[in-house]
C-alpha cells in the first residue's frame, strides 16, 4: 500500500475556518463551537461569495468566533459587535454582515445598541450564544441567569429576572426571531440559511451549555445540560414572545416566532436621498 | 444638490466649516450623536452627505457613534464624528480600539467647559490631557487645534490626510468659541485641494500579512470585501493580526504603533511661529487662546517685553525638541490655555530646568484676554 497516496480527509468546513490558530479556546462541554460550525455551514449552504461576509464579535468566549473564521473579520470591544457591524453596513451594503457574541456582551454591556439596531431593522444578523453565564471571567451572574441559580457573584442565588430575550428583540422591532438550542444543530443551521437571507434585522438565541462555569455551581453535570436541552424543550413556531421566558421546570420554547419584511435604514436612506435629487 | 467642494468665500461657523473640510476631504460616513456645543458639525453632515453618495447615520449614544465610524472605515472609506465632553469621555475605549487596530478616522472634539456636564454652551480647552491618555494604555495619536473657522475647513482636510496616511485617529481639538464663532471661510477649487488616500496591499492575498509594516511603519490596509480575509482584533496581536498574549508580542506590537508617530515627528508637527525669532519670553498657545496670544505678543511688544508666540497647530505629538531647544535660549515660557493647566505641564517638562515654565489659564466658559497675559508677563518677568 506504500505507493498509494492516502488523501488526509478535509473537514468539510475548512476552507471557512482559520485552521493555523486551532486548537481553540473553548473548554470541553463547551457548547459554542456547535453553534459556531452551524453558522459556518450555514454561510456554505447560502452560496454566497464569501467576500460578501463579515463577521463582527464583542468579547467574551463566544466573542472568540471571529478570531476563527476565514472571512473578514473583527473581534471588537465588549459590548459594542452591534454598532460596529451596523457602521459596515450601512457604509457597504452589499456585504452580508454577522454579529457572532454572547448573552453577557450583547444584553448587558451592549444592551443598548440590540434595541436599536432591532428597531431600526438593521440588516444584519445577531446570533446570541446564552450560556446563562459570563464565561470567559469565571462564572458572574449575567441578564441571562435563571432566578435563584448560584454564580461567582452570586454565591446565596440569583435575586433578579433574567431577559427574555425574543421577547426584548420583537418588541425592539426585530423582523425574524428565533431561539434554538445547541443539540438543535440542523435547525440552528437552517434558521442561520433563513436569517442570513432575510432582509432586516434577525436575531436567534442559541441556548448553549457551559458545564465549567454555569454547571458546575449549579448541579449540572456536562451531559445534564444537553438532557434538559433534549427533554425539557418543545418546538412551537410563531408561539407568542411574551410566553417565552426561560424555565427550565415548565419547558422552554424553541422556533422561529417573528418572519415579517420591513424595509432596512440603508434602503430607507437611499431612497429618500434619490427623492431629495429627483 | 451641491458640489462636494463649496469653492468660494462664505461667512460660516467653524463647526459649518469642519463638515465642509470633511466633505471636500472625501468624508463620506458619519457616525453622529448630538451634543453641544458639536451638534452643528452633525447637522451639516446630515444636510451634505448626501450630496456626496455618503451616509450619515445617528446611533443610539456616542460609543455607538464611534464604533459606528470604525466598522464603516473597514469597507475603505473615510469616517468622521463629532462630539463635546461628555461624549468625548464615553468615546475614549473605542480610540483604543481605532488606536491598536491602525484604523484611519477624524474625531472632532468642540470642547466645552467640564467636569461632567459642565457648562455645555461654553467653550473650554479642558480635554487636551484627555485626548492622549484618556484611553487606557500607552498610544500615540495625533491632535490638531484649529484657531479659526478657516483652519476648521482646512486642517479638518489635514486630519483625514494624517489619518490615512499614518492609519490612526486624528482628532480636531476645536472648542466652542471657533466652533459657534463666524468668520470668512475661502473654499479653494477641488482641483487645489490634496487629498491622501490609505494604501491598499499589493499581492498574493494568501500570503498578506495586515500588520507587516509598510512605508513609515504604517502597513497598508485592505477594505471588507477585498478577499484578503483579514482578522482584526482589540487584543495584542502579531503581524497576521492574530491574537497572542506574549511579552514579545506585546512589546512589538507597542513599539511600532508608538514608532510610527514618533518616528515620523517631522511630517506630523505642525507650527507657527509670529516674532519668536528675537524673542527671549516665549508664549505657547493654541487653538482659540491663540488669537489672544497674537494681540497679547503685540501688546507686549508695544511695551517693550521681547516676547513671541509658538502656536500649535499640532498638539499631539508635543514639539518636545522644539521647546527643548528654545529653553536653552528664552527666559521662560508662558502657556495661554483655557484649563487650569494642562498643555503648560508639557511645556514645563520639556523647558525641563533651562527656563521656567507659566501658566495663564482659566476654568472655562469664556476667552482669556490679552490684558491678563500682559498682567502675567509684567509680574513674572
Amino acid at each position: 500500500m506504500a505507493n498509494v497516496k492516502e488523501k488526509q480527509p478535509v473537514h468539510p468546513l475548512e476552507e471557512l475556518i482559520r485552521t493555523e490558530r486551532l486548537p481553540h479556546i473553548w473548554c470541553p462541554g463547551c457548547g459554542i463551537g456547535t453553534v459556531f460550525s452551524a453558522c459556518l455551514a450555514a454561510i456554505q449552504e447560502t452560496g454566497i461569495d464569501y467576500r460578501k461576509f463579515s463577521m463582527v464579535s464583542g468579547i467574551g468566549c463566544s466573542g472568540r468566533g471571529a478570531g476563527y473564521v476565514k472571512l473578514d473579520s473583527f473581534h471588537t470591544t465588549h459590548g459594542r459587535a452591534i454598532p460596529f457591524a451596523s457602521g459596515i453596513k450601512m457604509a457597504n451594503p452589499s456585504l452580508n454582515v454577522i454579529v457572532f457574541s454572547g448573552d453577557g456582551d450583547l444584553f448587558a454591556i451592549g444592551g443598548n445598541h440590540f434595541i436599536h439596531a432591532a428597531r431600526r431593522n438593521m440588516d444584519i444578523t445577531v446570533i446570541c450564544i446564552n450560556n446563562f453565564i459570563y464565561g470567559m471571567t469565571g462564572g458572574q451572574v449575567a441578564a441571562t441567569t435563571p432566578h435563584m441559580d448560584r454564580s461567582a457573584t452570586t454565591p446565596y442565588g440569583n435575586p433578579e429576572t433574567p431577559f427574555n430575550l425574543p421577547l426584548l428583540a420583537y418588541a425592539s422591532g426585530a423582523t425574524y426571531v428565533a431561539r434554538w438550542t445547541m443539540i438543535h444543530s440542523r435547525d440552528l443551521t437552517d434558521s442561520f440559511v433563513e436569517a442570513i437571507n432575510h432582509r432586516g434585522f434577525s436575531f436567534i438565541e442559541v441556548l448553549s451549555p457551559c458545564p465549567i462555569n454555569y454547571g458546575r455551581r449549579n448541579k449540572l453535570k456536562s451531559l445534564d445540560m444537553l438532557k434538559l436541552f433534549a427533554d425539557k424543550t418543545i418546538i412551537k413556531n410563531n408561539a407568542d414572545p411574551a410566553e417565552l421566558a426561560i424555565d427550565f421546570k415548565k419547558g422552554i420554547v424553541l422556533g422561529k416566532f417573528v418572519d415579517v419584511d420591513k424595509p432596512t435604514p440603508e434602503e430607507n436612506y437611499e431612497k429618500i436621498c434619490m427623492m431629495r435629487e429627483g | 444638490m451641491e458640489p462636494k467642494v463649496l469653492t468660494g468665500e462664505h461667512f460660516i461657523n467653524g463647526d459649518m466649516a469642519c463638515a465642509e473640510g470633511a466633505i471636500a476631504a472625501g468624508c463620506t460616513f458619519f457616525g453622529a450623536y448630538p451634543i453641544t456645543p458639536a451638534t452643528e458639525v452633525a447637522e451639516r453632515m446630515s444636510e451634505r452627505l448626501p450630496d456626496v453618495c455618503g451616509v450619515f447615520m445617528q446611533m443610539e449614544d456616542e460609543i455607538a457613534a464611534m464604533t459606528s465610524i470604525l466598522g464603516a472605515a473597514w469597507t475603505g472609506v473615510k469616517t468622521m464624528t463629532a462630539t463635546s465632553g461628555p461624549g468625548f469621555s464615553l468615546m475614549m475605549e473605542t480610540v483604543g480600539l481605532a488606536v491598536v487596530t491602525e484604523t484611519p478616522c477624524v474625531v472632532v472634539n468642540v470642547q466645552r467647559g467640564g467636569p461632567s456636564t459642565g457648562l455645555p454652551t461654553m467653550g473650554a480647552q479642558a480635554d487636551m490631557m484627555q485626548v492622549k491618555w484618556g484611553s487606557h494604555g500607552d498610544y500615540e495619536i495625533i491632535a490638531i487645534a484649529p484657531s479659526s473657522p478657516q483652519e476648521m475647513f482646512d486642517l479638518t482636510i489635514e486630519a483625514f490626510n494624517l489619518s490615512e496616511k499614518y492609519r490612526v485617529p486624528v482628532f480636531i481639538m476645536s472648542d466652542e468659541v471657533v466652533g459657534h464663532m463666524s468668520e470668512k471661510v475661502v473654499i479653494p477649487e477641488a482641483k487645489e485641494i490634496k487629498t491622501i488616500a490609505r494604501i491598499k496591499p499589493k499581492g498574493r492575498k494568501d500570503q498578506f500579512k495586515p500588520y507587516q509594516p509598510g512605508e513609515n511603519g504604517v502597513p497598508p490596509m485592505p477594505a471588507i470585501g477585498d478577499g484578503y480575509n483579514v482578522h482584526v482584533t482589540g487584543l495584542t496581536h502579531d503581524e497576521q493580526g492574530y491574537p497572542v498574549m506574549s511579552v514579545d508580542t506585546q512589546k512589538d506590537m507597542m513599539e511600532r504603533l508608538l514608532g510610527k508617530i514618533r518616528n515620523n515627528l517631522d511630517d506630523i508637527i505642525r507650527t507657527e511661529s509670529y516674532r519668536l525669532d528675537d524673542a527671549d519670553i516665549v508664549i505657547v498657545s493654541y487653538g482659540v487662546s491663540a488669537r489672544t496670544a497674537f494681540t497679547a505678543v503685540d501688546m507686549a511688544r508695544e511695551m517693550g517685553i521681547n516676547v513671541g508666540l509658538l502656536r500649535l497647530i499640532t498638539v499631539w505629538p508635543f514639539p518636545e525638541e522644539m521647546i527643548r531647544e528654545l529653553s536653552k535660549r528664552v527666559k521662560g515660557f508662558v502657556t495661554v490655555e483655557i484649563n487650569m493647566g494642562q498643555i503648560s505641564r508639557e511645556v514645563q517638562r520639556c523647558a525641563g530646568g533651562n527656563a521656567p515654565s507659566y501658566l495663564v489659564g482659566h476654568a472655562g466658559g469664556t476667552v482669556i484676554t490679552p490684558d491678563e497675559v500682559i498682567h502675567l508677563l509684567k509680574k513674572a518677568f
